[in-house]
């Protein structure tokens, strides 16, 4: 037998898919799923909702009501997409700007208030029980994803790990260990890298030589493609096809293009490092008014529901706030009771100086 | 293989004489056995040796070289409710795994209420003694015992090995194992392979004594024990404590054989400063210090970059000093 040790070339390319230009116009043949006029009617409404939940969360925030707050203003039909095609007993493994996706799963807005605001028990969601939460060390979840594929995987169960990433997460090791793993192991995994063109005050020209962040995908031996993260039906149509190609046991990478129109959190001003004329110029490929002129074209959305669909979402944000008002702390023990399944007896003392109102241990 | 042949006990189980690094083995081949979400992976010193032959490459995996993801997938199939054993080749390369270990395995059960968990095991051996390359000798347990959320254990002999290790992989939150790779195959003891864990989160009084408390764990039990056999000619009774798991620690027992022998020598081979020493050294000293007939003193390594192995010894706390600072501390008054 020959021995080889230099491979063939190799020849890739990496589709890109938009399906609709930025007035909501067909530029491309559409898929069927462009036809469920209903279903991207209540999509919509979750991104309406979304974008309300984040600016009222940002006034919360400046009045002192919660910590700092990441929005995902821009980026909603991703995270929108993601909740719709899910399944439920599939594992999200999110970053920190997934807001639709957390709250179609079964996290309320009153479990998210009351995680930026401070309070630990705005992860222990009720439904969708085994996704991750809200992970802030940067693509450190990537490979917890790997190790729910892993699990799927070694129990044969047709479920799939999505974790999300940003355009500065696919810059670190983590990503790239993850995806060297999930090609050597086939798992079911699919990493969704947000490109939202800036990690905080990072522009993506400045974080990567790559053409594409899809492409880091083929030295893993991982097959990947770009998709318009703000044309909702290009994005329903790509994740579905990927998640069908996962879930019979191949990795993938999708890299979704947005924009983030907003602050990186309510920590960080962007005006300090980006020109207004390039924020301006992304407002109009905002993913919402793509999406309601489409549906106003195919019929299915007037201004009149808009503006009644908008008054309801803020409804329902303000009686997710008064909940969330409403809810009084954890008491100081909470910090010991999960620290582990049973407390050490090492730290019994602490506990109890805890339960008498802390001000440190001593 | 086992020194005097294995024998049977009357539990006709297999009894056999064997080394730590083999009671190590013995332990992962029983956890494989008995539970099917059981899944080990990485390894150099043939601690999983055989394992991937009797259980099959879909529970004993081979891995891409990458601790961060090494840790980082056991994260993610802990929470899963699988059991993970992961092993890093030596503790000079864990430090990539140090931030899955300290940013998600220590805080997930916290940071979710109890939603998830993540029973994981984080193997490595460490110490020096045997002449390794540079990044092959250190002990930096104490890195890993400052994580809230961790356990840190560490055997000192197979017995122990075995039964520990068995307690670690059955805990419902993420332990680091820390292995003692100069005594891993140093001595043999019989390990009845019976599954029976030895528990955690409390020392073991390896010898009892009345006049000074010796406390160590790891490797350096051996040049505490034998200091003690020592001292025992010249008529100094010491307590020798194995601490066993350094995070949390079990003070109780260390201050109960304080109270009644009035001094205390810890030894340790970690570099001084900030080592756990300090840590049982200051518990002493808020806690028993009126039972205290004389400072508490520390046997350590220097805190100095471990040297290569030509000044390896002038690190490595040996039994002379340990005497000698034991009488120092007899004779303080």
């Amino acid at each position: 037998m020959a021995t080889q040790i230099t491979p063939p070339p190799l020849h890739v390319e990496i589709g890109y898919h938009q399906y609709l230009d930025n007035d909501g116009n067909p530029i491309v043949e559409l898929p069927e799923s462009a036809n469920d006029l209903e279903r991207l009617r209540q999509l919509l409404r979750t991104m309406l909702l979304v974008r309300t939940f984040d600016k009222r969360a940002i006034a919360l925030q400046r009045t002192g009501h919660i910590g700092t707050y990441a929005s995902c203003y821009g980026q909603e039909a991703i995270g929108t997409a993601i909740g719709d095609l899910l399944h439920p007993d599939d594992v999200l493994l999110p970053s920190y700007r997934e807001t639709p996706a957390m709250l179609m799963r079964g996290a309320t807005m009153t479990d998210l208030l009351l995680y930026w605001g401070g309070d630990e028990r705005g992860m222990n969601w009720q439904q969708c029980r085994e996704d991750f939460p809200v992970c802030i060390p940067i693509a450190t979840q990537c490979t917890h994803a790997c190790g729910v594929a892993f699990a799927f995987k070694y129990r044969q169960q047709p479920r799939v790990a999505l974790c999300t990433l940003g355009d500065g997460g696919t810059s670190k090791g983590d990503f790239y260990e993850a995806l060297n793993l999930a090609g050597t192991w086939k798992l079911p995994v699919l990493m969704l890298a947000i490109n939202n063109q800036w990690a905080i005050s990072v522009p993506r020209a400045a974080q990567s030589g790559a053409q594409s962040l899809a492409q880091k995908a083929i030295a893993a031996g991982v097959a990947s493609e770009i998709v318009d993260g703000n044309d909702l039906i290009a994005l329903r149509h790509r994740l579905a096809l990927a998640l069908e190609r996962v879930r019979a046991g191949e990795p993938y990478l999708i890299e979704a293009t947005t924009y983030r129109l907003g602050d990186h959190t309510t920590a960080d001003d962007a005006s300090r490092y980006r020109s207004d004329e390039e924020v301006c110029q992304y407002q109009a490929a905002d993913p919402i008014p793509r999406l309601e002129k489409y549906l106003q074209a195919r019929g299915a959305w007037s201004e009149g529901e808009a503006q009644q669909c908008l008054e309801q979402c803020k409804a329902e944000v303000e009686d997710a706030v008064t909940a969330y008002l409403a809810t009084p702390p954890e008491p100081p023990t909470a910090i010991f009771d999960h620290l582990y399944a049973r407390l050490p007896d090492a730290y019994a003392w602490q506990r109890a100086q805890a339960q008498q109102g802390g001000q440190g241990c001593g | 293989m086992p020194g005097n042949g294995p024998r049977r006990s009357r539990e006709d189980r297999a009894v056999a004489e064997i080394t730590l690094v083999e009671a190590v083995n013995l332990a992962l081949a029983r956890v494989l056995a008995d539970d099917p979400s059981a899944v080990i992976f990485g390894g150099v010193f043939r601690a999983t040796d055989g394992l991937q032959r009797r259980f099959g490459a879909h529970s004993v995996l081979d891995t891409p070289l990458a601790e961060n993801m090494i840790a980082g997938i056991a994260v993610g199939m802990a929470a899963q409710g699988m059991k993970p054993v992961a092993e890093i080749q030596f503790m000079g390369f864990i430090y990539p795994a140090l931030d899955q270990m300290l940013s998600h395995a220590a805080r997930l059960r916290n940071r979710t209420r109890g939603r998830l968990n993540c029973p994981l095991v984080l193997r490595a051996p460490y110490g020096g003694g045997i002449h390794a390359p540079e990044h092959h000798s250190e002990s930096t347990e104490a890195l890993f015992a400052h994580i809230p959320g961790l356990r840190v254990v560490i055997p000192s002999s197979p017995q122990r090995a075995y039964g520990l290790l068995l307690a670690a992989i059955r805990d419902p939150d993420p332990v680091i194992f820390l292995e003692p790779k100069r005594i891993y195959r140093l001595i043999k003891q019989e390990v009845e392979d019976d599954g029976q864990a030895l528990p955690l989160d409390v020392c073991y009084v390896q010898r009892p004594g009345s006049d000074v408390t010796l406390v160590s764990w790891g490797a350096m039990m051996h040049e505490t024990l034998q200091a003690a056999d020592e001292l025992a000619a010249e008529g100094i009774d010491a307590e020798v404590i194995d601490v066993a798991t350094i995070k949390p620690i079990d003070m109780a027992t260390i201050a109960d054989s304080v109270a009644r022998t009035g001094r205390c020598v810890i030894v340790h081979e970690a570099a001084r400063s900030g080592g756990v020493g300090g840590e049982i050294a200051a518990q002493l000293a808020e806690h028993s210090l009126l039972n205290l007939l004389a400072p508490v003193r520390r046997v350590t390594g220097f805190d100095t970059v471990m040297p290569l192995l030509r000044n390896e010894k002038v690190f490595m706390p040996g039994v002379e000093r340990i005497k000698t600072v034991v009488h120092e501390t007899l004779e303080f008054s």
